[in-house]
């Protein structure tokens, strides 16, 4: 065999440590606040995470940089081989939704890396929110790699490398205030435009108190919202949306209700302007939020909308046409 | 009356499970992230039917085709969007076609 034949055959890989840099972290910020949203990728491939042996285990992930730093810094003192899917920079749940995760693309890298030469054993820890694109059995038939499916979330790795067997807990998908949080700042980031619009529209037309409105609905669409999931009644999000942004509108009817110069009819109608936009306005963002949560179906979403986009199209439509009604009804009053 | 054969036949999602094709691999007791799953005596059970959030993993990895599901995204807007657009409902993640085409 020739020198070139050897490296030719030579099992290659990056080397990766379970350290978290700064500039790691900076990149976390920029990819929770939307910024470059396909930007965060990692190279594709196999990577050597401390000092691994032929025996030592192997973990897929995503090439996402949140998904690929979860799992190496979850991997404290670990020595074993990162598999790294091309993703197009999404993260393991997405991806396997979208169908970039999956048996086809596990199978092309096992193959790209040499696996079979690098390691002895033949078994793969692959994400468990990887499962919806990746068929252990296809895998297995494939490749001969025995696909393992691993935790739902990397930080569980340790406690299920003992084992290698997963609790329920470790099984389930949890959604807990601190995921909900992280989410926060992109949902800021896409209505922060449409919302100062809004305001400043209301402002020249109807006055402070309607812009602080709108920035009220939207706030509690985007915010309130995922902060207070689990606690508003209801199971359907656009009607726990209804209910919050009724709730957020309160101040705004009492104050429109209680002006004592006004003609009964009059405050009433005000505080309807209020009261019905708002409501409308965050059900609609409580119902996109759908999108990021993890346990609403297709079929469930799509009921939602069919049953409820027509009343919030109706109630913000109202609410539209009573804002410029009192708009016009000032305007004469001089 | 029509009788309904298959043992859940629910209007809640698109979740169904036929035990008699069962051979209890035990597998979609694990992918499952809502916990549908339970390993059984001889099949698995079917027991959180209505937790079922379409994701598809326990039909990817049912070797003998006992679980059959509609996948799809359970997002809004991403709905919303295809609905408008006749396009494939996506998470909107920027990428393009499905490299497995299944």
């Amino acid at each position: 065999m020739s020198a070139t034949e050897v490296i030719a055959t030579q099992p290659r890989f990056r080397q990766t440590t379970s350290e978290l840099t700064w500039f790691d972290r900076w990149d976390h910020i920029l990819a929770r606040l939307g910024f470059k949203r396909n930007g965060h990728r990692v190279e594709t491939g196999l990577y050597a995470l401390g000092n691994p042996t032929a025996d030592s285990p192997v973990f897929v992930t995503a090439n996402y940089t949140l998904s690929f730093d979860a799992l190496r810094s979850s991997l404290a003192g670990v020595d074993g081989y990162i598999l790294v899917l091309d993703t197009r920079g999404i993260n393991v749940w997405c991806a396997a939704g979208e169908g970039t995760f999956c048996t086809y693309e596990l199978v092309e890298r096992i193959n790209e890396a040499k696996l079979h030469d690098v390691v002895n054993h033949r078994v793969v820890i692959v994400p468990q929110l990887g499962a919806p694109s990746v068929s252990a059995y296809e895998v297995e038939r494939r490749s001969g790699f025995k696909v393992e499916f691993g935790p739902v979330r990397a930080q569980d790795l340790p406690e299920y490398l003992k084992t290698h067997q997963a609790t329920p807990e470790m099984r389930r998908v949890r959604f807990d205030l601190g995921d909900r949080l992280v989410l926060i700042p992109i949902e800021l980031v896409h209505t922060l435009l449409p919302m100062l619009l809004a305001a400043v529209v209301l402002f020249f037309l109807s006055g402070l108190r309607y812009a602080l409105a709108a920035v009220a609905a939207v706030l509690a669409g985007v915010v309130l919202f995922p902060i207070l999931l689990p606690f508003l009644p209801t199971r359907a999000f656009s009607t726990k949306g209804f209910i919050l942004g009724g709730i957020v509108a309160l101040p705004f009817v009492v104050a429109s209700w209680s002006q004592s110069d006004a003609a009964w009819w009059l405050r009433a109608l005000e505080a309807l302007s209020y009261l019905l936009p708002m409501s409308a306005v965050t059900a609609f963002l409580a119902l996109n939020f759908t999108g990021s949560t993890p346990f609403t179906s297709k079929t469930g979403v799509k009921r939602e909308i069919l049953a409820y986009i027509p009343v919030m199209a109706g109630m913000f439509g109202g609410g539209v046409v009573l804002i410029l009604a009192l708009a016009v009804i000032r305007f004469l009053r001089g | 009356m029509i009788k309904i054969t298959r043992a859940d036949v629910s209007t809640i999602n698109t979740l169904r499970y036929d035990p008699a094709r069962c051979v209890n691999c035990g597998l979609c007791s694990i992918v499952c992230p809502q916990g549908c799953f339970e390993p059984g005596e001889t099949v698995a059970r079917l027991v959180r039917p209505e937790a079922c959030m379409e994701c598809g993993a326990c039909q990817t990895n049912c070797p003998t085709e006992a679980i059959t599901v509609e996948s799809g995204v359970g997002c809004a807007a991403a709905l919303i969007y295809a609905a408008l657009t006749g396009k494939k409902a996506s998470c909107g993640c920027g990428c393009g076609e499905s490299c497995c085409g299944t």
